[in-house]
């Protein structure tokens, strides 16, 4: 069975693409998928400290393109997950040390041993943004409900149109609920109308995320938090079940919302 | 184009909306700085498109083509392309003769 090859990007810098890669890998391995994680933030590695594996590199992803090494060495496994596994970006590179074929060939090649490949991207429309397209076949995009990162998540949606990866899901990071009520803050619908394309979740702002990283460890693991719960829900929803909005999360048509709800997953 | 409207006028006796709320707003300025995003009209397009007009124009009028201008215009919620075109005369004689 082939896995699923998923970039996750933004546009913007800073939204929350590296928090969402290891969260929802991190959920995937805990129902017992075989995952691998691709950071294709050449120059800018960070997907290592927020798993906690940044003592155990070896080799990285320009190694693998240039052929330094197997893919196999250069995977690092995780500390909690038997099947969960970090392939990192190089630090001292450029986004020009990989090609967009290279990529392909490492997605291909990582495809039939995992049932997902995560690729957190870089910021930017640029070579490193089309590197880490190029292996993929579906994307999550990440956003805040702000006026910029939804501006930049829409030219998001156009490049990836026009890259023929149809169908992008969006995830609505940093939710504030108590600005939502107050009007302070677009609320889910506002930009999923502006944007118009299909939600598959919906992370609430949570100072647990940064207490979390702060340890290298994944707050999906955490039963207590209100992010936590939030990706543990997403991964749900990519696995194809039908799991409804948590009910902190102000939204001025719940039901309408309910129906906008899609999965990646179950085809 | 830019004519002060009536909401325009009313916000400034009136000061602020206090109804506005802060992300009305930003949904506002988001919907129009799309629309121009999403019209990728480069400005190389535009001056192709500004010669064919010359060119489809002068088989009936003939333009000043130096006064010619083609501009796009974000206006309420929609993107308008404006040209202005100034006209020395018509071409056929029946029109030259009711110009003077
Ligand atoms: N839902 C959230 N609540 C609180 N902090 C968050 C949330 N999502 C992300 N962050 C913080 O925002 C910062 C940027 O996140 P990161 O995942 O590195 O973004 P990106 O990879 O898009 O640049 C990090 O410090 C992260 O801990
Ligand atoms: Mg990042």
């Amino acid at each position: 069975m082939a896995g699923k090859v998923i970039v996750i990007t933004s546009g913007k810098g800073g939204v929350g693409k590296t928090t969402t890669t290891a969260n929802l890998g991190t959920g995937l391995a805990a129902l017992g998928r075989k995952v691998a994680l691709l950071d294709a933030d050449i120059g800018l590695r960070n997907l290592d400290v927020v798993m906690g594996l940044e003592n155990r590199i070896v080799y990285d992803i320009v190694d693998v393109a240039e052929g330094n090494c197997r893919l196999r060495q250069a995977l690092i496994k995780d500390k909690r997950y038997e099947h969960l596994f970090l392939l990192p970006a190089a630090q001292t590179r450029d986004k020009n040390a990989v090609t967009p074929e290279q990529m392909k060939n490492i997605c291909d090649e990582l495809r039939k041993e995992f049932d997902y490949i995560l690729i957190d991207s870089p910021a930017g429309i640029e070579q490193g943004f089309k590197n880490a397209i190029a292996g993929a076949d579906s994307a999550i995009i990440v956003t805040t409900p702000e006026v910029s990162a939804v501006r930049d998540a829409d030219r998001i949606i156009g490049l990836l149109e026009a890259a023929e990866l149809r169908d992008p899901k969006l995830i609505l990071n940093r939710l504030r609920p108590d600005m939502v009520k107050k009007g302070d803050m677009m609320d889910i619908d506002d930009v999923i109308e502006i944007l118009a394309i299909s939600l598959i979740g919906v992370v609430p702002e949570d100072e647990n995320i940064i207490i979390f990283t702060n340890r290298g460890e994944p707050v999906v693991l955490d039963q207590n938090s209100p992010a936590g719960q939030a990706y543990r829900n997403i991964v749900r929803r990519l696995e194809g079940e039908e799991v409804p909005l948590m009910s902190f999360q102000g939204s001025s048509s719940f039901l309408s919302l309910f129906k906008r709800l899609v999965g990646i997953g179950g085809r | 184009m830019n004519g002060v409207n009536l909401m325009d006028l009313l916000s400034q006796i009136f000061g602020k909306d206090p109804e506005m709320k802060s992300k009305d707003t930003a949904k506002e300025r988001l919907r129009l700085v799309l629309v121009h995003d999403r019209t990728s009209i480069s400005p190389q397009l535009l001056e192709t498109l500004r010669e064919e007009l010359i060119a489809g124009i002068s088989k009936y009028l003939e333009i000043d083509e130096g006064g010619l201008e083609v501009n796009l215009d974000r206006n309420e919620r929609a993107v308008a392309l404006v040209a202005s075109i100034p006209i020395r005369k018509m071409k056929r004689p029946f029109d030259v003769a009711v110009e003077r």
